[in-house]
């Protein structure tokens, strides 16, 4: 992992107990959310693709504790974290995940496709690069209507790689728009170290020609994740200047579920889990400085179990979309000569077999 | 009623839209201070601005990009593509992304998005930048695809594609900016999107086409009545959602038809339209149905060999004469 400077100011100048107890039980939810749901595709619960946070959940919740509920985040399809770390509630979230009707994107979208309204949580995509113009688009949008609030480009290493990144930049700065291009760095796209991808590997610096700004972060430290957005933000809020973020971070696993990992050598991974731990590294912390005890720990460690079983039973238990519901969501305008929820009906009756 | 060009009906409509919806914003490269490569925009920057009429880099999928996710914030945004060529490098952007918003999101958000641009052919423009891929965007679930070939229509339907909540890709041609027609004045008509429409009754054979094809059959159609030939000319004006309907019942009543589009043979939307007509009104053919569309080439540059190419009203004359040996009106 690449080097990154380490901040000297007090524990408890930097959050309340609270917040530091907050931040903490949201990071182990989005890492049991995220071990429950690797379960649930190995048991056919969730089909797909689907992609895990594992030991990224300082990089998340340190984004999402220094926006406030006027901004927007665009993220790729590593999401379910954030989509969590935002304000919605598990449930949904594993419901989409189980492709079930009370799902966040009811069933249509999956784990790629998380989007939430209530939250300005405006989607998981899965293309590489392509949420990217969208969050500047939000971002020009807020300024066309003197709104308040930044929007969040959310993105993996690799996508620096691809043109609309670029394209993206250019068009931010050119057109001061509030947005971050929050980059999470785990140093791999797919099997893809950063190294062999970018000739420029310190991502943080891929703004320069644009004239946007770069800052590299810890992304296991959920506070220095916190400070770098809070400062970046209130500057793009208020001067319309986008930055890039680079947090760079440890993936735990492959790719996704069904990636066995086999680029990365096991000993580096095994290693690699333990030093950049960001909930051990945490809780090691808040124990040091005697704000919470192992007590607390085990009791967030029960509440967060219970939370995400609940998670589970839910989705297991909530209706799939029906049939006629196919084409419900084709047009936001209706217009004639588009299918009807007979003609669905008609053409799963013929799929199944049943004429 | 005033007669106007095609191009003017679209700049007056665009001008009364940005006049009616504060949201409604022009994106597109040379579209403000050079006032638009084919003058669809000329004056709009001087009469509303550059918030409202926004010159941009060359970046179509930078900036398609920005008009998507702009759009699911509530504006409106009226992209220019400065020819159909060039959107094939922001096809990312309008086939994984704004066709599939509000689908694959169960809903929630919705992509009010115009994209206008020229497609097709004329003035040895050569290999890239002569080509038809409204087909490519018909193809996709989740876009709305108009083609007018009239004044009238170019108002009325740019009209309904601003108001509408979906994204539209609204296809215009070269050939068709200076042509004329009749347009109604202070009145706020829409053509609606989705529906087809028989620009001139006929009784002998069906000519199905959109844009500038449905001005080259109308113009057939004319020359062939003076042989005694009563073609009818089924105009497409929408070609997702493609209205078969009024194509069937058309060729239910002349039994013969033929389909004219400019873009290349294979694959293209003259194959939608034979296939259409064979499995809804087989019974009713008195002959195969004939297809007219462009030669399969990278269309040459040298003045014969690229005009040669392209379907042309003699093309059309042949495959009317084809699809009618054998009846009384041709022996």
């Amino acid at each position: 992992m690449a080097e990154v400077a380490e901040t000297a100011q007090p524990l408890l100048e930097r959050a309340t107990a609270d917040e530091l107890k907050h931040y903490y039980y949201q990071m182990l939810l989005l890492r049991r959310f995220e071990e429950r749901a690797g379960e649930m595709y190995v048991k056919a619960k969730i089909g797909g693709y689907c992609h895990l946070n594992l030991g990224e959940e300082a990089t998340i919740v340190g984004l999402m504790a220094a926006l406030t509920p006027d901004d927007y985040i665009f993220t790729n399809y590593r999401e379910h974290g954030y989509i969590i770390a935002r304000g919605v509630p598990p449930g949904p979230v594993m419901a989409e995940l189980f492709g079930k009707e009370t799902g966040v994107s009811g069933g249509r979208g999956g784990s790629m496709h998380l989007f939430d309204r209530k939250t300005n949580f405006m989607g998981g995509y899965a293309i590489v690069g392509g949420q990217v113009p969208l969050a500047v688009g939000a971002a020009y949008a807020l300024r066309y209507q003197g709104k308040p609030g930044v929007v969040i480009a959310q993105m993996g290493d690799g996508t620096t790689n691809i043109g609309a990144f670029y394209e993206s930049l250019n068009l931010a700065k050119l057109w001061k728009c509030p947005v971050l291009f929050f980059i999470v760095n785990n140093g791999y796209g797919m099997g893809t170290s950063v190294e062999a991808g970018s000739s420029e590997p310190d991502l943080w610096k891929k703004g320069a020609s644009f004239r946007v700004y770069g800052e590299r972060v810890d992304g296991t430290d959920v506070l220095a994740v916190r400070d770098v957005v809070r400062r970046l933000r209130a500057r793009a809020e208020a001067e319309g200047e986008p930055a890039i973020i680079d947090a760079v971070s440890f993936r735990f696993r492959g790719h996704s579920v069904i990636d066995s990992d086999r680029y990365r050598d096991p000993e580096s991974v095994r290693r690699g889990r333990e030093l950049y731990d960001p909930i051990r590294k945490f809780a090691t912390l808040l124990l040091d400085h005697n704000i919470v005890d192992e007590a607390w720990l085990k009791g967030v460690a029960e509440r967060v179990e219970r939370e995400v079983q609940e998670a589970i039973d839910f989705a297991n238990n909530s209706p799939d979309p029906k049939f006629e519901d196919l084409y419900k969501y084709m047009y936001a305008t209706p217009v004639p000569n588009t299918p009807t929820a007979e003609d669905a009906i008609r053409a799963v009756k013929i799929n199944h077999g049943e004429f | 009623m005033p007669v106007i060009t095609y191009r003017q009906a679209l700049n007056d409509t665009l001008g009364e839209e940005l006049a009616r919806d504060p949201n409604v914003l022009l994106m597109g490269e040379e579209i403000g201070v050079f006032q638009g490569s084919y003058r669809v925009t000329e004056g709009l920057l001087a009469e509303f601005g550059p918030k409202r009429v926004v010159d941009t880099p060359i970046a179509e999928e930078g900036f398609v990009g920005v008009a998507i996710g702009a759009a699911m914030l509530g504006l409106r945004p009226v992209v220019e593509i400065m020819t159909i060529n060039f959107i094939l490098v922001a096809i990312d952007q309008i086939v994984n992304h704004a066709s599939k918003i509000h689908y694959m999101f169960g809903g929630q958000v919705s992509v009010p998005l115009v994209i206008r641009t020229p497609s097709g052919g004329t003035g040895q423009l050569a290999a890239t930048h002569s080509q038809s891929f409204e087909n490519w965007f018909a193809y996709c679930p989740g876009l709305k695809v108009v083609a007018p070939a009239t004044p009238y229509d170019a108002k009325g339907l740019l009209r309904a594609a601003i108001r509408d909540d979906d994204p539209v890709i609204f296809i215009e041609s070269l050939a068709l900016y200076d042509t004329k027609g009749e347009v109604p004045e202070d009145d706020d008509y829409v053509v609606p999107i989705g529906i087809a429409e028989v620009k001139r009754q006929g009784t002998d054979v069906t000519v199905v086409s959109y844009s500038r094809m449905t001005a080259v059959a109308l113009q057939v159609a004319q020359r062939m009545e003076q042989e005694g030939i009563s073609v009818e000319v089924v105009d497409l004006r929408s070609l997702r959602p493609l209205d078969r309907p009024t194509i069937i019942e058309s060729v239910k009543k002349t039994n013969r038809a033929v389909v004219i589009a400019e873009d290349w043979y294979s694959y293209g939307v003259t194959a939608e339209i034979a296939a259409t007509i064979q499995e809804e009104a087989f019974d009713y053919l008195d002959a195969p149905v004939q297809r007219v569309a462009g030669l399969e080439v990278p269309l040459p540059y040298a003045k014969e060999l690229s005009a040669a190419s392209k379907p042309n009203a003699n093309s059309l004359i042949y495959a009317i004469r084809q699809v009618l040996r054998g009846t009384k009106r041709l022996r």
